[in-house]
């Protein structure tokens, strides 16, 4: 096993006792239900916009988009409007292949060299496949926690709920979404862990970030399906949270301590760390740029002038040779 | 990731001369090899790099956000052509980035000054510099990772940052800066004087009347034309790519362009773009200078792969506005050349694609019978222009036997051929038939399936690097332009019968053309 993996691994354990011993044993409710996560959504939203400024700040000074397909050039030949867009609407739509449905991840296919010494491609969509199904599923469950925060619950929320629960398997009673993000998680750490080219590559962060997860997610689903929560307090909590009336909640047992702890790591972790390429991606040059740098001039902000050789001074030193050369001067006589 | 960088012979290039560095006012010239103890370093180079590092930040959005955004999913590993051809795992984008990256949180993020090692920051230090030149010297800015990247992150960007800075303590390699130090002092890279650039149009001119019984005329600085032609200096001093020359040539006179050389602007290629945006900058400008100076009204770019980069995504930025230019129109069939409206250059594959939709040329394709041809898209012209079916249109119409590589390794997915960038030198060898194995693997592939013996490309370092990677992995197999092609076929107004094809070798009997059509 990897030292960083233990590292991560050790890390997350220490993070589940903080909870565990500040609300169990020093019975710290106020400052790990109200000041923790104030704190890491203050955190959260200000280093979430620093980021982002921190980026915009430094311009893109030269349009570097990659052209996956055909550039738009004569109308007999058919362009590629989302591989290569050339107008603002085809950067959107190339935007959302990327965003929505992972487009570049789904081009992966793995390379091996053959005994026979050929070159192999094989198709290789298992990490857009656990992408999909991680970050669908974090979604949908976000957004299922919204009826926490609402009353009554909003019809969509409803909807996804009776969908979610529709598929519910039975034993043990865990929702569709619960399953694919068990699988999304375990599947992209396993991943981790047993290629032996993604685990070369991997550091801390990469372990840490997966494991934070699964615990979130494991103790969401002890808390939906083995200790049961009073979920009136749980949601007096959360819209106290909101309303700045902070309620503490004391039905609810450590484990719910220790989801909120989570969820407050994750918002802390969030500016910080690799999770920024949520933002990131939004932002990315090769992606969200037309390729009309022909068509249209691009400006660079800081195109500061450099010292070049002209034609006179070219000129001057071929002299001769152009005359010998017979190639038309400028100027016919030697310069002062 | 710790493991000492060695410098073993074959797989790096050599250091700048001192003369070039200093015709160039690069920073610390001095006698410097890569494989030597002691590099010489001036003694704060630290904050050199630091400091650099935080001008490039500043500069690049693209450099501070590459740094940020990874996941190491790894979906890029086994995309560059030199971790394949290596199996080295440093050469994997994510850790070709990783060793920048690892810097860059040390200083410049919270968590990395923090806990250093644990969250992947490393102090900066010599080794750590060696690295950085043997692995930004061993990438080919193919920009084939990022097409896999779910962020796209461009390892070429980074790489193009890790040799500024290199750069900054004078570490250059011999193969970018002599050349970029010839293109400065004479005009290109090949350090060609005006009086031997004329004297090769004229053999040009008249191998052209050997051939065809026609004789050319080659226009050189003359004011007033048309349309500025400007091509790889490489396509009038090296071969393959003289045939090529000679395609233009012909093709020129034939539809009757209005058209000049300079023997000034006498490169398109531009070797500043592997070195520093300064130097691109400084070897760029002398083609708008010329064009207007010779007061003509577009410009025409030849078959070249980095040229097209700089004048694709960069010539108009840097150089421009060029509004002392027209817009381009083909004046044989009147097109509006309006992807180029802006920078004012249209691609000669364009051109000529044009020209033969427009039925102006008559073309007699059974000329190049004898080659069963293949196309290979270069780096820069397929992922950083979208250029994919202007050539293709050209071969299927110059030539009878054309058939793909497989899937994988053209378009968008091509394959380097192992020697862009920069890295075209010969002490290197070894790490360009590395990294050129995926590509010659792919015309392996189709040499055996259709018996290819002729990859046609748009490229001048293609078409010095890939007639010895051939060589060594395929055998069999040769290079040329796609306009050497279409000179071959290219039927003259009053040409007398021809025997030879532009190479001086026979040109085929030709039958069976029916069976061949595909």
């Amino acid at each position: 096993m990897s030292t960083k993996l233990i590292y991560a691994l050790t890390f997350t354990i220490f993070l589940v006792t903080i909870p565990i011993i500040g609300v169990g044993i020093l019975k710290l409710e106020f400052l790990f239900s109200i000041v923790v996560p104030y704190l890491a959504l203050a955190i959260f939203f200000l280093g979430s916009i620093h980021r982002v400024v921190l980026w915009s700040t430094s311009p893109q000074p030269f349009n570097i988009t990659l052209s996956a397909g055909q550039n738009k050039s004569f109308r007999w030949i058919r362009t590629s409007y989302v591989e290569s867009p050339h107008s603002k609407f085809g950067v959107i739509l190339r935007m959302i292949t990327e965003v929505l449905l992972f487009r570049s991840l789904l081009r992966n296919e793995m390379v091996k060299t053959h005994e026979s010494r050929w070159l192999v491609f094989t198709p290789k969509k298992g990490l857009w496949f656990l992408a999909m199904i991680f970050h669908y599923s974090l979604l949908v469950i976000v957004l299922k926690h919204l009826r926490f925060f609402f009353e009554p619950t909003p019809f969509f929320l409803d909807l996804i709920l009776r969908i979610d629960k529709f598929f519910e398997l039975s034993l043990p009673s865990l929702s569709l979404t619960e399953v694919l993000v068990l699988v999304g998680t375990v599947g992209l750490l396993l991943r981790r862990i047993l290629s032996k080219e993604i685990k070369y590559i991997s550091l801390f962060g990469d372990y840490f970030i997966l494991l934070l997860i699964l615990t979130l997610v494991l103790t969401g689903i002890l808390l939906k399906h083995s200790f049961r929560v009073d979920l009136l307090d749980v949601k007096r909590f959360c819209i106290g949270l909101f309303t700045f009336n902070p309620h503490v909640p004391s039905k609810v047992g450590l484990t719910f301590y220790v989801h909120l702890f989570f969820v407050s790591v994750l918002l802390v972790y969030f500016p910080y760390s690799k999770l920024v390429h949520a933002k990131g991606v939004f932002f990315s040059p090769t992606r969200n740029l037309p390729n009309n740098s022909r068509q249209k001039r691009y400006i660079n902000p800081w195109n500061y002038p450099v010292k070049v050789k002209s034609y006179e001074e070219w000129e001057e030193e071929y002299r001769d040779m152009l005359k010998e050369a017979n190639i038309p001067l400028d100027k016919e006589e030697k310069g002062p | 990731m710790d493991k000492k960088v060695e410098f073993k012979k074959g797989t790096y290039c050599f250091g700048a001369p001192v003369k070039h560095q200093k015709y160039l006012d690069l920073p610390f010239a001095r006698e410097w090899q890569p494989h030597n103890e002691d590099w010489g370093l001036p003694h704060n180079w630290k904050e050199i790099i630091i400091q650099g590092m935080k001008t490039l930040l500043n500069r690049y959005r693209s450099f501070k956000l590459f740094m940020d955004v990874c996941v190491r999913c790894g979906a890029c590993a086994d995309k560059c052509h030199f971790f394949i051809g290596t199996g080295d795992p440093k050469n994997m984008p994510v850790l070709r980035a990783e060793l920048l990256r690892s810097v860059y949180r040390r200083y410049f993020t919270l968590q990395g000054r923090i806990f250093g090692r644990l969250v992947g920051a490393r102090d900066l230090t010599e080794e750590i510099l060696k690295e950085w030149f043997y692995y930004f010297y061993q990438c080919t800015e193919c920009r084939r990772c990022s097409l896999y990247c779910p962020y796209g992150i461009d390892t070429c960007e980074i790489t193009m940052m890790g040799r500024e800075l290199l750069n900054l303590l004078g570490c250059n390699i011999q193969w970018i800066i002599e050349p970029a130090s010839n293109s400065y002092r004479t005009g290109n890279h090949l350090g060609v004087p005006p009086l031997a650039f004329k004297e090769t149009m004229e053999f040009a001119v008249d191998e052209i009347k050997e051939l065809t019984g026609i004789k050319i005329d080659v226009p050189i600085n003359k004011k007033g034309a048309e349309v500025l032609f400007v091509a790889p200096s490489a396509d009038y001093f090296a071969s393959p790519h003289w045939y090529t020359l000679l395609g233009y040539l012909m093709l020129f006179h034939e539809v009757g362009l209005d058209y000049t050389w300079s023997a000034f602007a006498s490169e398109g290629g531009n070797f500043g773009l592997f070195h520093s945006y300064e130097l691109m900058k400084k070897l760029n400008a002398k083609i708008y200078e010329e064009a207007k100076r010779l007061r003509v009204k577009w410009i025409l770019g030849g078959e070249c792969g980095h040229m097209w980069r700089v004048i694709h995504q960069y010539m108009d930025t840097i150089n421009g506005p060029a509004d002392f230019l027209e817009e381009p129109v083909s004046p044989i069939t009147g097109t509006r050349f309006e992807n180029a409206k802006s920078t004012k250059v249209v691609h000669i594959a364009e051109f000529t694609a044009d020209l033969i939709f427009h039925n102006k040329l008559k073309l007699d394709k059974s000329r190049n019978d004898k080659w069963v041809v293949t196309f290979h898209d270069s780096c820069n012209t397929a992922r950083s222009m979208g250029l994919f079916e202007e050539p293709r249109f050209i071969l299927r119409n110059v030539c009878n036997r054309f058939y793909e590589m497989p899937e994988n390794t053209i378009r968008e997915k091509t394959f380097c051929c192992g020697s862009g960038a920069g890295l075209g030198a010969d002490e290197n060898l070894e790490a360009r038939l590395k990294g050129g194995f995926p590509r010659a693997y792919a015309v392996k592939y189709v040499k055996e399936k259709y018996g290819v013996n002729m990859v046609a490309c748009m490229c001048a370092i293609d078409k010095a690097s890939l007639p010895t990677l051939f060589e060594y992995w395929v055998g069999g197999v040769d290079v040329c332009g796609i306009h050497e092609l279409v000179g071959n076929a290219l039927v003259m107004t009053g040409e007398m019968e021809r025997t030879k094809d532009l190479r001086g070798e026979p040109l085929s009997s030709g039958k069976n053309n029916e069976d061949l059509r595909q």
